[in-house]
């Protein structure tokens, strides 16, 4: 999933102190999911947001709702009622329902609530990790299914480098050496010896290097 | 004979090589790397010049390059992967070789949340793996990285890669260092050495694999100012095993700076007599000085001549 972390409420605050009127959109994935930006942490900021301005002597109007997803354009649609007199539209989406809202509805004025971390999964309640760099082609099989790519700080790919000590990486000793990972994992698979195949360089422009992305699927397109 | 260098020279002769690393500077001079190129020209056969270490940002190592040759020694450039992505690596290369460098170091680099700007956007185009296959292709297959043919003047370098006996998985550490030769490594040059038992390990492994048949290896070694430094690099440098003897020998000693030319010198002696290692590297970080003295109380003085 997407995991993302709720900017401080006094940023948000600070961003729409102009405001008389905003609408709050969570979103019903990866947000919800990872406990940042669902149904229940949209009504509660709302509430939070209420509470600051109305001891400013400010007060403000908020409507919320939260969308089975922000990254369709058909959930989007549903808010073409609520959005209208809005001065300014909260999501608490990842980027991408950011930006699908401000795509949509060029009238109006977007902010986001959230700082979109990575692409991971959670390794206990309240703890998520990065697992995914989203480069554009994976090279997972080659590496014990640990990817050098994100989880080396360097994007290593004929590693570990000569900072990894005692399993750790270099500038963290809470962060685990990937290449440690990748070994202990070959070892494992008794495939140690492929560790000595020479990795060819990656092709960046698979990634974001290459310009933005888009995947086009013929087969599944409506006509 | 590769390319001639007189670092390959050296080595390639069978003499014992000395290599000294000299830091560049914050500042837009070369005066003081000049003044420390003056200091050990006699004393070493050639010196790294460090590119932008512990990710600070400094004088750019081909420039120092060309502020040693000014000197009369023998430049061996840094060159890592943090700051450059292959296009201006290989312009780098181009650039270095037609200014008169012939000597390159291939590293990965220390990552950039060590220095002086740990906001910085970081490359890691290609790894040190890549690099040193890079500069083998530009010089023997006369081919850019893309595969493009290099019509003329290729550069021509003697490729030094770094190995560290001190990292983990130990037991990968010699297979690593045989990928990089693979890959196209002429020199070694290795992490510092403070344990030498594992040091003896490490290339007693290199030598079950015949590895230093193949390539040239020279061991790193750096003398402590103080045994704060020590201890220091012993708690937080990752990838170093600095033991506690030799901090409490430097503690215990009356005069440190002393202490550590001692010790410097009787690492050396010791490494001289081991099978497999063709020389010294001496890294006396902000403390170049001292390498000439180093060196000649080592017997490592007067240097061979080579044409």
């Amino acid at each position: 999933m997407i995991v993302a972390e709720q900017k401080p409420i006094t940023e948000i605050a600070e961003l729409i102190k102009d405001c008389k009127k905003v609408l709050l959109v969570g979103c019903g994935t990866c947000v919800t999911v990872c406990l940042s930006g669902g149904e229940k942490e949209t009504e509660i900021m709302a509430s939070a947001l209420r509470i600051m301005r109305e001891q400013e002597g400010n007060p403000i109007e908020i409507k919320t709702t939260t969308l089975v997803r922000q990254c369709d354009p058909e959930y989007i649609e549903e808010l073409a009622d609520s959005i209208k007199d809005a001065d300014a539209v909260v999501s608490l989406a990842c980027g991408v329902g950011v930006q699908y809202i401000a795509e949509r509805y060029m009238d109006k004025w977007v902010i986001p609530a959230q700082n979109t971390k990575f692409a991971g999964g959670a390794l206990e309640h309240g703890i998520w990790e990065e697992r995914c760099a989203l480069c554009g082609e994976c090279i997972l099989h080659l590496t014990g299914g640990i990817c050098p790519i994100i989880r080396c700080s360097k994007s290593i790919l004929n590693g570990p480098c000569g900072g990894s000590q005692y399993g750790k990486c270099e500038i963290d000793k809470n962060i685990p050496c990937a290449w440690q990972l990748i070994y202990d994992k070959m070892a494992a698979l008794g495939r140690l010896e492929e560790m000595m195949t020479y990795q060819p360089a990656k092709d960046w422009s698979k990634y974001r290097d290459g310009g933005p992305r888009k995947v086009v699927r013929e087969d599944v397109i409506i006509e | 004979m590769k390319i001639g260098s007189k670092l390959e020279k050296i080595l390639e002769s069978g003499e014992f090589a000395v290599t000294a690393e000299i830091g560049p500077p914050k500042k837009a001079t070369g005066e003081g790397m000049r003044h420390h190129a003056k200091m050990m020209r006699e004393h070493v056969d050639a010196a790294n010049i460090t590119d932008c270490q512990t990710a600070i940002a400094r004088l750019s190592s081909i420039a120092g390059g060309l502020h040693l040759m000014a000197e009369g020694v023998e430049p061996i450039i840094q060159m890592t992967c943090r700051d450059r992505n292959r296009l201006a690596i290989q312009a780098d290369l181009m650039g270095a070789y037609s200014l008169g460098v012939r000597n390159v170091l291939c590293l990965s680099g220390d990552h950039q949340k060590f220095g002086n700007h740990p906001e910085s956007k970081n490359v890691y185009d290609i790894d040190s793996m890549h690099l040193i296959k890079l500069v083998k292709d530009m010089r023997d297959e006369k081919k850019f990285f893309c595969g493009e043919e290099i019509k003329d003047n290729e550069p021509r370098f003697y490729i030094g890669a770094v190995a560290n006996p001190f990292a983990d998985p130990f037991e990968f550490r010699v297979r690593r260092l045989e990928k990089k030769v693979d890959a196209g490594a002429d020199f070694i040059q290795t992490q510092c050495i403070f344990d030498m038992e594992r040091f003896e390990r490490f290339m007693e492994m290199v030598r079950e694999r015949g590895i230093h048949e193949r390539v040239k290896i020279l061991a790193g070694l750096t003398p402590f100012k103080s045994w704060r430094g020590a201890k220091y690099v012993q708690t937080s440098v990752s990838g170093m095993i600095v033991p506690d003897a030799l901090i409490e020998r430097m503690k215990n000693s009356e005069d440190q700076k002393a202490e550590a030319v001692e010790i410097c010198v009787e690492q050396i002696k010791h490494i001289k007599n081991m099978k497999g290692v063709h020389g010294v590297h001496i890294m006396a970080i902000a403390w170049e000085d001292i390498v000439p003295t180093i060196v000649e109380k080592a017997g490592l003085y007067p240097r061979p001549k080579v044409d």
